[in-house]
């Protein structure tokens, strides 16, 4: 079989840093190839190798057998290479189709030809089964939309080989599951597709084939259905991993969080959390299993102070702290992993150690009648360094330096170092490798043990089933279902998320 | 300003010519090769501006040629132990300044404008051998000549111009900044107005700064909008702005009959067919005439000198050959040179005088 | 290249630009730069006297280049620093001539009163900006406005009878000094460099040594993390503008206090509020930087003076040469990607 794509020996450096060292990636025409491999592995500087926008030190690429130089993402796309960006570049005031013709504007008499471009846009849209509306502007649309655009536009510009960065880390499962269909649509269309990830299902579910780097190394190529997740994230790890985590059985004790009736408006003045009921003891971790935009992040930013409620109670350890500040909550024994890191859990220009004491830096012995005091400061970052195993040149280094699991382990350590009776983690793995994830789990269930009350949310079903004692349903600002993972699986934890059986699995918590 | 009539000439023009022909003569023996000989050999002359600068087409600019004209008549050259100028950007450039042009020995330094009255107090303290002149402001220092103007009487000749021409009976007057210097300009217009035509109104507005054009023709067109079509100003670079709203009212529409009145130095340059005349402050006249005296020695430190039609210091410029009544204006602007210069008629020099004023 | 080292340099660079574009557009306009350049040397180093001179310059743009910083160290913009140091030169000259009271009491009182007009005019910005979200610049560029006419009309009316320029301030309320003037051979070197001196030293501890500094400095990095943190971010808002302010104000007490001993009506704006905007820029809104590099814009701008003088180019020229240098810093993308390719060519 002929491959489409041959990236041989591909090297890339900066200053003395190898990002890619003799990596080799060979692309059948008419196959899935995943790329995988941990945060910071390599995977992102090599796809730039190959869109042009990196030039290798050494190693050579050929598309369809001939040699070829890559200097600009312009030639990449002459040469039918397209990549679908995790971060979308679209325009938010644009239609889709201003969107997916923008730079390639079929005009006449000087003017754009809308009516043309919507026309071949929704032909495309038809053949690839990508359904969109043309017209529709891009601020109005879902992220899964929104990706089918990005999707759109690689196709409008005659790409034949689609380079998928991460697709479904913005995804909700039922997107996902619309994506992995459409990747399968254009196979059948005859593309072949380049999907970097580093979530294993999606490999085992989707892949042909599948390329692991590890540290900028390249492991090697297995096919797909020789092989299982274990093996893959051994590869990719580069030691055996736990996917199961142990853990006793929860033994919870008294009331910790007591959340009742609780009301929530959103930016826009919409009730998003409506009346909900909702409690956490200490010893057990309380998943909260929905889709994303029922409520989640509200609840969450309500019970931590940073948003308004309107009205209910939310009482920690018996004490009504509704609409208290949030240095107030947080000195009542509250901890949060915050779903957005760097918006709302790191000062990014900060240097690790004053991240480390960012709600603490005001008390003994960080600081002194207002003046800090930076020894006992970074002793206490190194503390939290090590014991977390943060990986970072040094405590002195700028939390943006850090890459994305680091930044998390350090956030975890910092909560749990506080001491909280309540733990809330919000999506605590999002976008991290496997490694990561196994640790910060271990933590979290750690705390559950030393009798701490922990509430988890996580868009991942598995995280959910895996790590939480008892799961709670949301759907429209309500929790619909309490449910024991040991009794339950997928399938019907995706129905009470899609809202129906309401009525079967009682509201009450 | 090309063919004007040069009969009607106001005396203090050619008058102004003559003294300076004298002084170009009396000193050009032995300063031939004037180098940075120092103090003592030549006589040296600078200037510090306020922060309007030599280019102002107003103020500054006057005095700079006053000094330029003294020093070519007298063989000097441009630089030190010559004749020079020093540009302020800000107020605290004055003291560091005069200063500089101090320290270079300068034999006579003017510092032009009422803004340089505090650095001039200052300096003339520390240096006392050193010799100043300020003009439009009174520094009572034995080091210090302080030289001032009767701009109302220039302006009152410029009331009796706009009055005989206004058809509208509305005239507009553009101030810089409230000042007593500006506060003479406005009294002696109003009183000239009111002495050749008591039916013409005066709308008086302060742009609030002399280096903003941009509000002078602003208030400009405001007036001619409220049906002024006669306005002067005493504006500085502000007043450019008024002349830049003229002439663009003249030619969207050339039928209609405006004019402004220019101040300080003869603007006819800033539009032939709109400026009427201007209210001449002989900056340069007094300059050259004050510096003369300090380099024959006699030095007029510690007074207070007046410069007044009398004296030539002010004036009115030409008549534009294009105003509807020239004649008529120019006679009648002679008869009031004559009643003022005689004493006849006291110009009022402050709004509190211009109540008591009456012209008969 | 390290970042410590490469935003050092970067300024750096930035000056020596402006110098060479200054260069070429001095041969170009047919002027003799090396002249001009000595000229300018002279004019800020060349006696005693100048020195003392730029010493006073630097007094206030040492302080309200620390008024832009602090305020952009927490993320806030306030072109209002021209108008917090109108309000503040119009409050200190105020009490000076308005009281007679021993100088230990007097001066200080005075002081005072310049940062607390300057503060006040930088809360109402604050404030706004705390509770309404209005966007400070808008709000600052109007009471820079305010603050002129205003000062204007005090001065004109309240202070003075109709005249355009206060008495001098009593002696016991001077800062200047006649063993620093001369030890300057008269120039007007007060105080006041003391005092700016000191509030560098007090803004990098505020800043970096405080608990206070640290929520400043968090809510300026990011209001999100701030407030996720138990910081109140309206609270630090409005105390990073006060505090800016008050810097402005003590600027305006300089030239109130020392350089003139009076205030004036002023047409337009005396531009030290906006120059202090470039030493910040340049300073790289760091205390330190503010401090050497208000030492750089205030040897320019006497300097500057001596120019037409002794070498006959137009002042103006220095204006052009500052603009480069702001526009350069500005830029310092570009000097910095020059740095890392000049740098990556070094270690192969």
């Amino acid at each position: 079989m002929d491959y489409v794509i041959e990236m041989l020996n591909i090297r890339k450096e900066f200053g003395n840093f190898v990002a890619n060292d003799n990596i080799t990636l060979q692309l059948k025409k008419g196959e899935i190839h995943a790329l995988l491999g941990e945060n910071g592995a390599g995977k992102s500087t090599l796809m730039n190798v190959l869109f042009g926008l990196y030039q290798p030190e050494g190693g050579e690429i050929r598309v369809k057998g001939k040699l070829v130089k890559i200097t600009n993402p312009n030639i990449a796309n002459d040469l039918g290479i397209g990549m679908v960006h995790q971060h979308f570049m679209l325009v938010d005031t644009f239609t889709v189709t201003e969107n997916i013709i923008l730079g390639r504007e079929i005009t006449k008499a000087g003017h754009i030809d809308i009516k043309k471009a919507e026309q071949e846009v929704r032909q495309i849209s038809e053949r690839y089964g990508l359904s969109v509306d043309p017209q529709a502007k891009i601020s109005d649309i879902s992220v899964g939309m929104q990706q089918r655009v990005e999707i759109l536009k690689t196709l409008y510009r005659g790409a034949e080989i689609l380079i998928f960065d991460e697709p479904t880390a913005v995804l909700t499962p039922q997107e996902i599951k619309e994506l992995i269909h459409i990747l399968k649509t254009l196979i059948k269309e005859g593309k072949s597709i380049i999907l970097i990830t580093h979530k294993l299902k999606e490999i085992m579910e989707v892949a042909d084939r599948c390329t692991v780097i590890r540290k900028g190394k390249g492991i090697g190529t297995v096919n797909v259905n020789e092989t299982n997740p274990n093996e893959l994230a051994s590869l990719m790890v580069g030691r055996e991993v736990v996917f199961k985590t142990e853990k006793k059985a929860a033994s919870p004790k008294q009331d910790v969080l007591e959340v009742k009736d609780l009301v929530v408006k959103d930016v826009r003045g919409v009730t998003v959390v409506n009346e909900l009921n909702l409690s956490v003891q200490s010893g057990e971790i309380v998943g909260i299993a929905g889709i994303d935009g029922n409520g989640q992040s509200e609840l969450i930013e309500a019970i931590t102070g940073l948003r308004k409620s309107e009205s209910g109670s939310i009482k920690v350890n018996g004490k009504e702290l509704i609409n208290h500040t949030p240095r107030k909550i947080t000195e009542s024994g509250v901890g949060h992993i915050p779903q957005d890191r760097h918006k709302h859990g790191l000062v990014l220009n900060f240097p690790m150690g004053e991240n480390m004491v960012l709600q603490s830096y005001y008390k003994k012995p960080f600081s002194k009648h207002g003046v800090l005091n930076f020894k006992e400061i970074y002793n206490q970052a190194r503390r939290l360094i090590q014991e977390f195993d943060v990986r970072t040149p040094s405590e002195y280094a700028l939390a943006r330096a850090l890459s994305g699991g680091n930044q998390q382990k350090a956030i975890i350590g910092r909560e749990i170092d506080r001491d909280p009776d309540l733990l809330i983690a919000a999506q605590p793995t999002r976008g991290l490798d496997v490694g990561a994830i196994e640790f910060i789990h271990k933590r979290l269930i750690e705390q559950r043990d030393h009798g701490k009350a922990v509430l988890l949310i996580s868009f991942e079903l598995d995280e959910i089933m895996n790590v939480s004692d008892r799961i709670a349903v949301i759907f429209e600002g309500k929790i619909v279902a309490v449910v024991n993972p040991k009794e339950t699986d997928e399938q019907e934890l995706g129905l009470l998320m899609a809202g129906s059986n309401r009525k079967e699995a009682g509201a009450d918590v | 300003m090309k063919k004007r009539n040069m009969g009607l000439v106001l005396s203090l023009v050619l008058a102004a010519g003559t003294l300076l022909g004298a002084c170009g003569k009396s000193d050009n023996q032995g300063t031939d090769t004037s180098k940075d000989g120092g103090k003592g050999d030549t006589f040296s002359v600078a200037m510090v501006t306020d922060s309007g600068g030599v280019d102002d087409k107003s103020f500054n600019q006057s005095a700079w040629e006053g000094i330029q004209k003294f020093g070519k008549d007298n063989g000097l050259k441009q630089g030190k132990g010559g004749y020079d100028y020093l540009q302020s950007k800000s107020d605290a450039d004055y003291v560091t300044n005069l200063n500089t042009l101090v320290r270079q020995d300068f034999d006579l330094v003017f510092g032009v404008g009422f803004k340089l009255k505090g650095a001039i107090e200052e300096i003339a303290k520390q240096q006392k051998d050193a010799h100043f002149a300020i003009v439009d402001e009174q520094v009572d220092q034995p080091n210090v000549a302080s030289v001032l103007f009767k701009e109302q009487e220039a302006s009152f000749l410029a009331g009796i111009a706009a009055a005989m021409t206004t058809k509208t009976n509305r005239i507009g007057f553009i101030g810089g900044m409230e000042s007593a210097v500006i506060e003479r300009f406005e009294a002696g217009f109003v009183a000239g107005v009111k002495a050749a035509n008591p039916k013409a109104v005066v709308d008086i507005d302060y742009a609030g700064a002399f280096d903003k054009a941009e509000t002078g023709k602003a208030i400009a067109s405001k007036m001619f909008t409220s049906g002024a079509d006669v306005i002067f100003h005493a504006a500085g670079d502000t007043g450019n702005g008024m002349f830049t709203e003229a002439n663009d009212r003249k030619k969207k529409n050339p039928e209609k009959e405006i004019w402004v009145i220019g101040v300080d130095r003869d603007q006819a340059d800033m539009g032939p067919d709109i400026v009427l005349t201007s209210a001449l402050k002989r900056v340069d006249v007094a300059v050259q005439d004050l510096s003369k005296k300090a380099m024959d020695g006699s030095f007029e430190g510690g007074k207070v000198v007046l410069y007044g039609l009398n004296e030539d210091g002010v004036g009115l410029a030409p008549i534009n050959d294009k105003a509807p009544n020239k004649d008529a204006i120019e006679k009648a602007v002679n008869e009031w040179i004559g009643k003022i210069k005689s004493g006849a008629v006291k110009v009022p020099g402050t709004r509190d005088e211009l109540k008591n004023f009456s012209a008969k | 290249m390290s970042k410590r080292l490469s935003s050092i340099l970067t300024p750096i660079i930035a000056v020596l630009l402006g110098v060479i574009v200054g260069t070429i557009i001095m041969l170009a306009s047919g002027y003799d730069p090396v002249a001009a350049y000595t000229a300018l040397w002279n004019g800020a180093f060349g006696d005693i006297y100048y020195t003392g001179e730029v010493i006073r310059q630097v007094t206030p743009y040492i302080l309200a280049g620390l008024a832009v910083a602090f305020a952009f160290r927490v993320g806030l913009f306030n072109i209002g620093v021209e108008g917090q140091f109108l309000v503040g030169w119009l409050a200190a000259v105020w009490v000076g001539v308005s009281f007679d009271l021993p100088r230990i009491i007097h001066l200080p009182l005075a002081i005072i009163a310049s940062i607390v007009a300057g503060a006040l005019w930088a809360f109402i910005p604050g404030l706004l900006k705390a509770r309404f979200r209005v966007h400070e610049v808008i709000i600052t560029i109007m009471m820079n406005y305010v603050a002129l006419h205003i000062s204007n009309y005090i001065i004109k009316n309240v202070i003075t009878d109709h005249k355009d320029k206060t008495d001098m301030i009593k002696d016991s309320a001077t800062l200047r000094s006649e063993w620093l003037q001369s030890l300057t051979d008269y120039s007007r070197l007060h105080w006041g460099i003391l005092i700016a001196i000191v509030c560098c030293i007090l803004m990098w501890f505020l800043l970096e040594r405080t608990t206070r500094g640290f929520e400043l400095r968090s809510v300026g990095f990011n209001q999100h993390a701030a407030h996720y943190a138990g910081m109140s971010v309206n609270k630090n808002i409005i105390l990073s503008m006060v505090i800016s302010g008050a810097f402005a104000g003590l600027a305006g007490a300089m030239e109130g206090l020392g350089t003139f001993g009076y205030a004036t009506v002023n047409g337009g704006f005396t531009g030290v509020g906006f120059d202090g905007i470039a030493v910040a820029l340049l300073g790289a809104n760091t205390s330190l930087g503010v401090f050497f590099s208000a030492i750089l814009f205030g040897a320019l701008k006497v300097g500057a003076l001596n120019m037409p003088l002794e070498a006959g180019v137009p002042n103006e020229l220095v204006d052009i040469i500052i603009a480069l240098i702001v526009f350069f810093v500005a830029s310092s993308y570009i000097i910095r990607v020059f740095l890392d390719r000049f740098t990556k060519k070094g270690v192969k």
